[in-house]
Parts: C-alpha cells; sequence; structure tokens
C-alpha cells in the first residue's frame, strides 16, 4: 500500500534537464510523423524497393481508405468510447451496394442467397448501374448502424465497447448471411472507378519511345485520394473549429461537467457514433470499389486493428478528451509504412500481425506516458 | 526531550525555483502541530517530504534525534508515519477488516497458511474499531459507509500499523457536522496515547480548537510558530497572507431588489426534499444552510434538471423551469456543483476550453467559431475573476491552484448571462486570499441583477455574505432568517431541530 502515502504517485521527478525535450517531442502534434520519416529513411538502405515511385503510389494507396475510416473512430475515441463495429459496417454495406448496383448475377454462386431473387438476379441488382442511388443505400444501412449504437450508448448508458462488440458480431453475421458468404462481382465501372481511377498520374521512365508500359504510369492522384483529403480536412474543420466540436471533446474531458454546463451530451453521443459509421461506409467504397466486388467479409480479420491502432499511435487518448484529425492522418501513415516494410521484408502475415500487435501495445504504452507527462509538467 | 521529527534548514527546488526553502522547525513527540498556509505555500511539498514521496534539495530531516531520509513511501511507514489524505485510499469494495490488514492478513495456522484467518482478522478488526469508538460492523463493506467512517476507517488503519506520527490533510471536507466531532474525539484520543498528529487544513477554527501548536507557512517560509494561545484566528490569518485582510467579507455594495428572480413553491422528491418553497431576488443573495443530508445540495440538483421532482415547480423570471441542464442553462440557472474536479472542470483542457464551454455555441462565427472572439472573451473573464493563470490557450487547469480552478469553474458561466447562480461550496478547499476574492466576485454578480443561490456548511461564510439565510433540515424548510437577524446560536438550533427531535435516525 505505498499509495497511502502519496497524493500524487506522478508528481514531477526535476532530473536530469534532458529530459525536457524529450518530453516536449512526445507531446508535440508532429510527434509521429518525425518518427515515420526517420523509420523510413533508417530502413531504405535495407529495402531498396522502399523508395520505388511504384511503392510509394502504393503507399498512398492503402492509406486513403484507412484513414477514412480511421477518422471516424478518432471522433468515437475522442469521447472516450470505442466502436469495434466500423469492420462490420464495411462488410454489410459493401454486401447491400453490391447486391443492389451489380450488373449482372451469378446464379451458380449467388442462388442459395436469400437475396437471390429479392435484390438481385441474373440481370443484377434492382438498381443495376445506379451507383449513386446505391451510395446512398450503403450509407443509410451505416448511419443506421451508427444511430443503434449510439443511442445504446448515450440513453441507455451501455458501455460502447460492450454495445459495438455486439454490433460488430450480429451485423456481420447478418452480412454473411445475405449472400451466404459469397462475393458479388459485376459491378458498375463508375463505381470501380471510385477506388482506382486515377486523375493525375506521374511516368519516371525515360522520354525515348511514343508508348509507355502501362504497369510504369503510377496513379498519383485518384478519387480515394480525393475523398480521403476532402474527409480529413472537413472533419479537421468540425473538430477544431465548429462548437460540436468543441463538444465533442468536453464530452470526453468530463462528460459530468458538460452535462451541467448544458453541453446536448446525448446528441454529441449519437452523432459521433452516426460519424463513425458513415464513415466506415465511406471507407467501404473505397475498398469495395478496389475489390471490385462487394464482400460480406470485407471488414473482417485484424481490420479493427489496423483502425484502432493507427489512431491510438497517431495520439488519440484511449481514456477520451483528447484527439486531433492531423494526429490520426499521421498515424494513419506510420501504419501503413510499418505494414508495407513487414511485407516487403517477405515476413508472413502471422509475423506481420504479431509485430504489429507489438507496436499497437507500444502506442497504448505511449499514450499512458503522454498522459503522465502533461499531468506532471502542469 | 528529543523532538519526534526535526527538521534542519531544509529546502526544496523545483527546477530552480523554490517550494520550500530554509525551514527549521521542530515536531514535539505527543503534540498536535496545526499547519496552516495559503495553497502553494508549501505545505503538500513539506508532507511529500516527510512522506518520502520527494527528496529534499537541502537541509535534512531528524526523526527521533536519528537523521531520516526516506527513498519513498515505504520507508516513512516503516519510520511510523501515516498519511490521512481528503481522498481516502481505501478499497470500497471490500470489508472493513479487509482494508484494515490490507497489506498483511492474518493467516491461518499450519498447513492452510496460504488461506486468511478471517476469525482472527474480524476479532483484531473489531478491537481496533472498539478503541475509536467506532460501532461498525467489520463484515461492513466499506461502499456503505459515510465519508466520515470510511475516515475512521483510515485512521483505524494507522493505529494498527502504531504509526507515531499522523498525518491529516484537509480531512473534514467531505464530513458532515457529527462526523467532523466524532473525527476530532478520535485526534485528541490519539493524543492522549501520546501519538504526534500534523493537522493541515484551511478551516482555522478547527485548527483553533484541535492544535497545541501552529506552524503557518508563506511561500515555502515558516513564517509563524507558536503555541495556540499566541495565535488567535486574526492573527493566523494575517499571517498566512502576510497583510491585513481588512475583512474576509467584502461589504455588499447593493441592495436586493424587489423583482423575484427564482421563485421555488412546493419542490418535493420523495425521501429527499419535501415541499420546499423559497424566492430569490434580483441583487439578492440568498444563503442555503443545513447539516450533510438535509437537502440543500439535492435541492440544487433538482433545480438545475440533473434530478427528478415529483411535485411543485421552479420558475425563473416567470417562466417555469422544465428539461434537462441543456434548457436550464439556456433559461438563465448557472451551477457551480461543489466538487468541482468531478463536475466542474475539464482537468487536462486549457483554461481557455474550460472558461468558454457553457456559452460555446453563442461563439459561431461566419465559418466555424469565431476564435478571436473566443480568446477574447477568456481575456475579459481573466480580469473579470482575478485569475491568476500564465497562458489561457496552453495551461491546463490541473496546473491551477485550488482558489483559481474555483474561479474558472465561477468565471465560465459569466457568457452565458445568468439570471440565477447556484454556488454549491463555492470555497471548499480555497485559500483565504481566494476566497475573499470569490465573496467579491458574488457581490458584484448580485449588483448586476443575478439572483445568488449560495450553499454551505460553513455558517461563517453564509453569515458574511448573504442577505437571507433559508435552513432546511431532513429535507424541508424549516426558518429563513433576515441578515439583521443572522444570530449563529438560532440557525444552527433551526439546521437541528428536525434532526435532534427525531432522534438519530439518520
Amino acid at each position: 500500500m505505498t499509495a497511502m502515502l502519496s497524493p500524487a504517485p506522478t508528481a514531477p521527478a526535476p532530473r536530469r534537464p534532458a529530459r525536457r525535450p524529450l518530453a516536449r517531442a512526445l507531446l508535440s502534434d508532429w510527434f509521429v510523423l518525425w518518427l515515420s520519416l526517420a523509420y523510413f529513411v533508417v530502413l531504405l538502405p535495407f529495402l531498396p524497393t522502399l523508395g520505388t515511385p511504384a511503392n510509394l503510389v502504393n503507399l498512398l494507396s492503402n492509406a486513403w481508405p484507412l484513414l477514412v475510416v480511421a477518422l471516424g473512430q478518432t471522433f468515437v475515441m475522442t469521447i472516450g468510447g470505442i466502436d469495434l463495429s466500423q469492420g462490420a459496417v464495411i462488410g454489410l454495406t459493401s454486401t447491400v451496394a453490391a447486391a443492389l448496383i451489380a450488373t449482372a448475377g451469378a446464379p451458380e454462386v449467388l442462388s442459395k442467397a436469400p437475396i437471390w431473387g429479392l435484390l438481385i438476379g441474373e440481370t443484377g441488382g434492382v438498381l443495376a448501374g445506379r451507383i449513386w442511388f446505391g451510395i446512398l443505400a450503403m450509407l443509410i444501412a451505416g448511419a443506421l448502424v451508427g444511430l443503434v449504437n449510439g443511442a445504446l450508448v448515450a440513453w441507455l448508458e451501455m458501455p460502447p465497447f460492450m454495445v459495438t462488440l455486439v454490433s460488430l458480431i450480429t451485423v456481420s453475421a447478418f452480412a454473411i448471411w445475405l449472400t451466404q458468404s459469397e462475393n458479388i462481382r459485376n459491378l458498375p465501372d463508375g463505381f470501380v472507378a471510385l477506388g482506382k481511377g486515377e486523375i493525375v498520374s506521374v511516368y519516371f521512365g525515360p522520354k525515348d519511345t511514343s508508348q509507355i508500359p502501362r504497369r510504369q504510369v503510377h496513379d498519383l492522384v485518384t478519387y480515394a485520394a480525393i475523398i480521403a483529403v476532402a474527409l480529413a480536412v472537413a472533419l479537421h474543420w468540425l473538430l477544431e473549429r465548429t462548437a460540436f466540436g468543441r463538444q465533442v471533446t468536453a464530452v470526453g474531458a468530463n462528460r459530468k461537467a458538460s452535462e451541467i454546463a448544458g453541453v446536448p451530451v446525448r446528441r454529441v453521443i449519437v452523432l459521433v457514433f452516426v460519424l463513425s459509421a458513415l464513415c466506415a461506409t465511406v471507407g467501404s467504397i473505397l475498398y469495395s470499389a478496389r475489390l471490385e466486388a462487394g464482400r460480406p467479409t470485407l471488414g473482417e480479420g485484424t481490420f479493427l486493428l489496423d483502425v484502432i491502432g493507427a489512431t491510438v499511435i497517431g495520439g488519440t487518448s484511449l481514456f477520451g478528451g483528447k484527439g486531433k484529425v492531423i494526429w490520426t492522418v499521421f498515424g494513419v501513415m506510420f501504419f501503413v509504412l510499418l505494414s508495407n516494410t513487414l511485407n516487403l521484408m517477405n515476413l508472413s502475415t502471422f509475423h506481420i500481425d504479431m509485430v504489429k500487435g507489438g507496436v499497437i501495445l507500444a502506442a497504448a504504452l505511449l499514450d499512458v506516458a503522454r498522459t503522465r507527462l502533461l499531468r506532471s509538467m502542469a | 526531550m528529543t523532538p519526534l521529527l526535526r527538521f534542519e534548514g531544509l529546502g526544496k527546488d523545483w527546477f530552480g525555483v523554490p517550494a520550500v526553502r530554509d525551514l527549521s522547525l521542530d515536531i514535539p513527540e505527543g503534540q498536535v502541530i496545526g499547519v496552516i498556509g495559503e495553497n502553494g505555500a508549501g505545505k503538500s511539498t513539506l508532507m511529500n517530504m516527510i512522506g518520502g514521496i520527494v527528496p529534499p534539495t537541502h537541509g535534512r530531516m531528524l526523526w527521533r534525534g536519528q537523521p531520516y531520509a526516506p527513498q519513498g513511501a515505504a520507508d516513512a511507514k516503516a519510520a511510523g508515519i501515516a498519511f490521512i489524505h481528503q481522498e481516502l485510499n481505501l478499497f470500497t469494495n471490500l470489508s472493513v477488516a479487509e482494508n484494515l490488514f490490507i497489506d498483511g492478513f492474518p493467516r491461518r495456522p499450519g498447513l492452510l497458511r496460504g488461506l486468511i484467518d478471517r476469525r482472527a482478522m474480524r476479532d483484531r478488526a473489531a478491537r481496533i474499531l472498539a478503541r475509536l469508538a467506532l460501532d461498525i460492523p467489520p463484515d461492513r463493506t466499506l461502499d456503505s459507509l459515510s465519508p466520515g467512517e470510511r475516515q475512521l476507517v483510515e485512521i483505524a488503519r494507522a493505529l494498527h500499523r502504531d504509526a507515531a506520527l499522523i498525518i491529516f490533510d484537509e480531512p473534514t471536507t467531505s464530513l458532515t457536522h457529527r462526523e467532523t466531532e466524532r473525527l476530532f474525539q478520535a485526534i485528541e484520543g490519539l493524543r492522549a496515547e501520546g501519538r504526534t498528529v500534523i493537522y493541515i487544513s484551511h478551516i482555522l477554527q478547527d485548527v483553533r480548537r484541535l492544535a497545541d501548536r501552529v506552524a503557518v507557512l508563506r511561500d515555502g517560509r515558516l513564517v509563524g510558530e507558536g503555541t495556540i494561545a499566541e495565535f488567535d484566528i486574526p492573527r493566523m490569518i494575517r499571517t498566512m497572507i502576510g497583510r491585513d485582510l481588512a475583512a474576509v467579507y467584502p461589504p455588499r455594495t447593493s441592495v436586493p431588489r424587489e423583482v423575484p428572480v427564482l421563485e421555488v413553491q412546493g419542490l418535493s422528491a420523495p425521501g429527499v426534499i419535501e415541499n420546499v418553497s423559497f424566492t430569490v431576488r434580483e441583487g439578492e443573495i440568498l444563503g442555503l444552510f443545513g447539516l450533510m443530508g438535509s437537502g440543500r445540495s439535492e435541492t440544487a440538483r433538482i433545480l438545475m434538471g440533473l434530478d427528478p421532482a415529483e411535485r411543485g415547480e421552479a420558475r425563473l423570471r416567470g417562466q417555469p423551469l422544465t428539461g434537462g441542464p441543456r434548457d436550464r442553462v439556456r433559461q438563465g440557472l448557472a451551477f457551480v456543483t461543489e466538487n468541482r474536479r468531478e463536475e466542474g472542470l475539464m482537468m487536462d483542457a486549457s483554461i481557455r476550453d474550460n472558461l468558454t464551454l457553457p456559452a460555446i455555441e453563442r461563439f459561431r462565427g461566419g465559418l466555424g467559431l469565431d476564435r478571436d472572439r473566443i480568446a477574447d472573451v477568456a481575456q475579459d473573464l481573466r480580469e473579470t475573476v482575478r485569475l491568476k493563470a500564465q497562458d489561457l490557450g496552453r495551461q491546463p487547469v490541473r496546473a491551477l491552484s485550488g482558489g483559481n480552478q474555483q474561479k474558472v469553474v465561477i468565471g465560465k458561466w459569466l457568457p452565458t448571462e445568468p439570471r440565477l447562480f447556484i454556488l454549491d461550496e463555492p470555497t471548499r478547499g480555497v485559500d483565504v486570499g481566494a476566497r475573499s476574492e470569490i465573496y467579491g466576485i458574488a457581490d458584484r454578480l448580485a449588483a448586476e441583477g443575478a439572483g445568488l443561490l449560495v450553499i454551505s456548511s460553513e455558517l461563517d461564510e453564509l453569515m458574511g455574505l448573504c442577505d437571507r439565510i433559508v435552513v432546511m433540515s431532513r429535507g424541508e424548510v424549516v426558518a429563513t432568517f433576515d441578515r439583521r437577524d443572522f444570530e449563529e446560536r438560532r440557525i444552527i438550533a433551526a439546521a437541528f431541530r428536525e434532526a435532534t427531535s427525531a432522534g438519530e435516525a439518520a
């Protein structure tokens, strides 16, 4: 019972002055960016393919959809919650959209599915080719899941972990049941372009022939990039520059005090969970388009680890009250870079997941360390 | 005779800034020493040095004449020093007996050594409790005890460890009148047994009552020391703040108007309050006095919409108050709750974020929030409530002293232009200087026409500040006193009347 004696166990430790710059670096908004750059530079000599244009473009294209989903998670964590159901929302919305807008259905694959003949047949979905209706349906489905999550957390005061765990299980099971775990192919070209279509491409080779081989042209600016960047800017503005955003932070910092101060706490919580599910839905658009299929298991497995890991590494606190969009942008960069380098090292997926798990643990420890540092400096 | 504990030129620098300097003092054995000083005077640093939490940078300590340099909390405990803090270090899910023996359960003999000897534990716990005249069964879990009883359990733990020096840090902040009395008896019992007590408190009357000697700290220095007979309360205050505080309570600068702001009519919530009625007028400071559990804080929570009322109504400027806190804030209520850490502040957020939260929706500009206006308003608020802070945008509220934190909680409501302020224990844990400033703020708010409902368990405070005092007892309003009729004895009698006539059922 040493606690008996300590009013402040983390009292400031005025040891060596060398601690101060380290502390400042740890608390800086840019910490993870510097960490990523350092990591990149250190590994560059060992992994020559790391710096090639093809790999860099690949890195970016992996980052965009993850960023979109992690932005939603950032909001949920800022109110002190967690959203485990984002992956399930991705699977559900991917399936729903594909079932509605596919231009053809394969009876040998889908005829056993409960939606066969109802939503989709041999001539495609009921909204075959009407991309915008499909996207609207996805957003509605996603928002509904978020609404249920948020309502349960806000009004019944259930823990977010429990609520979204239940959503994760039921929603993903529902999505798998819809197609009996089959993928739905034949998505319209316009939809596929959202994930793959390029707007600006670059070519780094010599200009000695008029024909450039396709694989040497790299997509630099894609629809996915534009969607992700626009969403990040919009959500940054929402969190930092609006009354709603300040209330999100306040609810995470002290729910009770926020309620007494007149913050519409429940409304904020519901909206944040809806926002999180909507972000997952936009992520689902990008992932489904890249895959050129609707897949009920799209957000399963370790995807959740990637989202939560990237958000926490960025610096958003698991304890609530502290979150920034820019942090998550850097966190996603770091995480994508980490996955990429592990792949380049020819490690098996098992090894990769083990390393990722370790890195996320380190990030969570870092969060604890930051919180303590902040308090001790105060 | 060798003193129990002696400080010789003790000092502590934080990054070159002295928190305690050149402090020499003897703590004689078997006495109660009151240690007083404003927040930031160095009391906590001194206690942390005794407790081995922080090492001194200058000087040394002697324990029974031997050099004493604790490397950690365990060393202090081994030497025989126990701390009792305002936030207790007890396990609320465990029983009283388990709490007493948590660091060394009695074991069963022989082969069953791995098991706890529950009977022995209960018996020994019962003996220790009996010494404190604390008649609670050792099997009760802590969460079923009142704050005062928990405090006594903490003392029981120190007794069981046979501590020679017991240090109390603001122990009465969450206790009722009766519990405080019981605590004082326990402390006097400790002294009678020859134990030494260091008693830290902002409540100077309590120090007067308990202490044999007083040590006064200011800016890290020992500025006064002597027997209690030499230190009456005015001298304590003078020594603490280094100047004459003409009056802790500044004179009221305005008189209440006739227009009612808040009219409470027959407000009832079964088992909590019963048929409560009173009126607060514009420019009036109305005190709500009562023992803990009399329904005073509960009334405030119901007015704020945090708890439901079954019958009755409250009107603010003629409009019935309805809905939750959000609706009522919009109607013009402001609520400074009794515990600012849990319900008032975002401790790790900046001062500015805290100051602008309640009115944040009023700062909408063209595209998002108008951040220049937010900064201006925060700056103005700093002046208005005389906040001592460096950087409003970066400094977290946690870094402020208790008094300044309380000023933030009050200041944050001003931009919502409230018509009625509810201040629940506005000066709890606040030092004398800041306390006086808070009273000044209250007076100015009243002068500007707001109504104030001040709840306090310190009658002095209400008598110094209020125009009228409403006394509650067992959930009912039992008396109302106008300022000219203020008389301590009568007000306290009113607060006790119901409780005594109904016996000690509560």
